[in-house]
């Protein structure tokens, strides 16, 4: 079907909404936050199998060891992400709200943090799958916030041939400006990571789309492809949810992925800008994922920005360094329409984390839930053109099963545009997630 | 210094939203239709104004008595029987005894609204309920038209207004023959084409300088006050266009084949179309959500809304048309569900 957004020029999805942006950080310089006293490292840092242990209490690991394997191809192991002593492997409260296996880690202050040496390597003797596989040694997970085995996507099935790598740098929630940062930060090491993912998916050309709300960014970028013609950088419209790679690919390419396959059904793999950044930095010095940029942000804080912080950090550590000051707060792990709260200020970073945001008591005001009028605003704001007025109220009478079937409940990616703008306060996608999460339990237990 | 025991609030994402709430949309319709009051009153006189203020009222209370009944908190403050109760009165005539306006409003609200399970599941437009009740109830007075500009209309009741209640109401043949300037008619422009083949001239229909129900003779001033509320983004502009669309295809093409029957321009004008495609074919509830769906029940209304004024016995027709497209509501949606991005093609059994 033709895109008549197209035919006018503008790069675009149908549909979507348009919060304020509140990208205050997006001017301020990266920093490190000092070394927090202890770190937990769950072992399930990706969406794959967790890792397995294999160090005990008491043993002492210096920054960047190994300490957890994979688990298999779908698996990534973990590092050690500061140099001290192992202090426990016990279950630690998670984002998610339940507990994990972790290995907990005291620093020690005394030592310089020197990350552990190794070899480094040249990228440019590799082959493809030495590439993965190195990928998957450093322990890499989609860092954009899905935390999916970077590896795993990377292993294009023999019978799919990838010819476009796209590389997401919409950053279109609102609040986060980590790979806005990283995008003019580490414009070298960004075009490096996605020659590497080009080789390792056999592609011959990149495109980087970006929401045009970053000129900068643009700039910094275009200046630095002179010599690199296989990438092309593209603006696009600002607009939530434009970093969902189903809309990102529709934006630039005008191409829908089939539903509920993969973009290499049509020849296209996905990557975010700063998973690809930082391959491109850790890959030559042959170092594992051990820190991560965060962006702190949100109501009361005195020294909100972007951070570099080791992965394992605790909640606490990081609103005591922002300086908080607030008495009551929602302590979100990503964006204001996608994060996840988290329930205690000793819930650690991982490598999904990609910011922590402070709401007040503001924006979040529960107001009473009214029926539904059927304004049809829902509808008009579903990226994937679904019913959510029709759904929410199939929810509301537990016909889970008809909303999977007959209303495509599961083309749903929880990207929350039906809550955002339902005037009657209906909490649309959270009813959506639980139906999800019923059915699957169903179709687990019929087999 | 850092507050390093803060409370933590949990809940689950979207974190933040921007909507109106249901409260503000209705508020802001109720601000649209506040020229409509002010011109209907400058047109009619204080009668209808009364009747306006009586209608509503009857709305309102009947609906908090019933959310009583039932040992609910009380719905009132969603302003959504105000609008209901402004509506209908909106489509009576200026003279309409207020004893029928209370019955009305009790009805379009008990029977039109609650008695569904109240806002957000009403089949049918409650205004529009309570207007067919009185119109089969009483349909003498329903269609008993005054003139505009009465000398003495904001300090007189027309005659009929103050009716007692459950009698024959005043017979106003009398009054009219004495306070109408030029020989009044006594009919509306529909009726004047239906009954005598008369047309009346656009301008007059646009202006509003015409006789008939309070709130629909003028039709730039409900374009105006619709306008308001699409750039407010509370009104869905694509049902009055529809309507608007399915009105004019139909009136030409029953004036290809009819030359008597009026042209598209006086079907639009004339009567209450334009009130109705403005504020009562987009009442939310009761039409699709679906964007196919929006314009299949716009057109169908503008369609059945010819058809029956050509057609059918009664001048009105336009109540009726959106009354039979809000049935056909569900079947519309259910055929015009949207295609998701991505769809694929389903495979043949």
């Amino acid at each position: 079907m033709i895109n008549l957004l197209q035919i006018f020029g503008k790069k675009t999805f149908a549909h979507g909404i348009h919060p304020d942006e509140y990208k205050e950080t997006s001017q301020k310089i990266t920093r490190r936050l000092a070394f927090p006293t202890k770190v937990s490292l769950p072992l399930a840092q990706s969406i794959g199998k967790p890792a397995r242990a294999i160090v005990h209490k008491g043993q002492y690991v210096q920054r960047g060891e190994l300490i957890a394997e994979a688990d298999g191809f779908m698996s990534v192991p973990l590092h050690a992400s500061v140099t001290g002593i192992v202090a426990a492997i016990e279950l630690v409260l998670t984002a998610k709200g339940n507990k994990e296996l972790a290995i907990i880690l005291e620093t020690s202050l005394s030592s310089g943090q020197a990350v552990l040496k190794s070899a480094t390597k040249n990228i440019a003797s590799m082959s493809r799958t030495e590439l993965i596989q190195a990928v998957q040694n450093m322990g890499m997970v989609g860092l954009g916030g899905a935390a999916f085995p970077t590896h795993v996507k990377m292993s294009i099935p023999n019978d799919r041939n990838i010819h476009t790598v796209i590389v997401n740098g919409c950053e279109c929630e609102p609040f986060l400006t980590t790979d806005h940062r990283v995008m003019l930060e580490q414009v070298q090491n960004l075009i490096l990571g996605i020659q590497i993912a080009l080789k390792c998916v056999d592609a011959e050309t990149a495109i980087i789309g970006i929401e045009n709300n970053k000129p900068d960014v643009l700039e910094a970028i275009k200046s630095h492809l002179a010599n690199e013609t296989n990438i092309t950088v593209v603006a696009v419209e600002t607009k939530y949810p434009q970093g969902a790679e189903k809309m990102l690919i529709k934006s630039l390419l005008g191409v829908e992925i089939p539903s509920k396959g993969l973009p290499s059904e049509i020849g296209l793999a996905v990557f975010n800008v700063t998973t690809l950044a930082q391959i491109g930095t850790l890959m030559p010095l042959s170092q594992p994922l051990i820190e991560r940029i965060i962006t702190i942000t949100g109501d009361n804080l005195r020294k909100s920005g972007n951070y570099i912080v080791p992965l394992g950090t605790s909640l606490g550590h990081i609103l005591n360094h922002a300086d908080f000051f607030g008495n009551e707060a929602e302590l979100i792990l990503g964006g204001p329409m996608m994060g996840m709260a988290a329930a205690s200020l000793d819930v650690p970073i991982t490598k999904g984390t990609g910011a922590v945001l402070v709401l007040d008591k503001r924006a979040t005001k529960d107001d009473e839930i009214m029926p539904c009028i059927k304004c049809s605003l829902c509808l008009q704001a579903c990226p994937i053109n679904l019913n959510p007025s029709e759904l929410g109220q199939l929810a509301a009478k537990r016909r889970y099963d008809v909303m999977e079937e007959q209303y495509n409940l599961n083309d749903c990616f929880d990207c929350g545009c039906c809550s955002y703008v339902c005037p009657s306060n209906i909490p649309l996608v959270q009813y959506f997630r639980i139906a999800k999460t019923l059915n699957r339990e169903r179709h687990r237990q019929n087999g | 210094m850092a507050n390093k025991n803060p409370k933590i609030d949990l809940r689950t994402s979207p974190y933040i939203r921007r909507a109106p709430t249901v409260a503000q949309i209705m508020r802001n319709v109720v601000y649209a239709l506040i020229p409509l009051i002010i011109f209907a009153t400058v047109h009619f006189g204080i009668s209808a104004l009364a009747l306006i203020i009586v209608t509503t009222l009857s709305c309102v209370i009947t609906e908090h008595l019933f959310c009583k009944l039932a040992h609910k908190p009380t719905t009132i403050k969603d302003f959504s029987a105000v609008i209901t109760g402004i509506l209908l009165s909106m489509t009576l005539p200026a003279g309409f005894p207020l004893w029928m306006g209370v019955v009305g409003g009790f009805v379009a609200i008990g029977l039109g609204k609650l008695l569904f399970g109240g806002l957000g599941f009403n089949v049918f437009n409650p205004a529009l309920v309570g207007r067919a009740f009185l119109q089969a109830a009483f349909p003498v007075s329903i269609t008993t038209w005054t003139p505009t500009h009465v000398a003495d209309r904001f300090v007189d009741f027309i005659p009929s207004t103050l009716a007692l209640p459950f009698m024959r109401p005043v017979d106003t043949t009398t009054w009219t023959s004495q306070v109408a300037i030029d020989g009044f008619s006594g009919a509306t422009p529909l009726a004047l084409m239906k009954f005598q083949g008369i047309i009346t001239e656009n301008s007059a229909l646009f202006f509003g300088t015409v006789t008939g129900s309070i709130g629909e003779t003028s039709s730039l001033l409900i374009l105006i006050c619709g306008a308001y509320l699409v750039f407010r983004n509370m009104l869905d502009w694509r049902i009055p266009v529809a309507v608007i669309i399915g009105t004019a295809i139909a009136a030409e093409l029953f004036h290809a084949f009819n030359p008597q029957a009026p042209q598209a321009l006086f079907m639009l004008l004339s009567g209450g179309l334009m009130f109705a495609a403005v504020f009562m074919a987009s009442d939310m509830v009761a039409s699709p959500v679906t964007p196919l769906g929006i314009f299949i029940f716009g057109l169908l209304v503008g369609f059945l809304t010819v058809t029956i004024r050509l057609y059918g016995a009664l001048t009105e027709a336009v109540m009726y048309a959106i009354l039979f497209a809000n049935a056909a509501t569900p079947l519309i949606e259910s055929y015009t569900q949207p295609k998701i991005y991505g769809a694929r093609k389903k495979p043949k059994s």
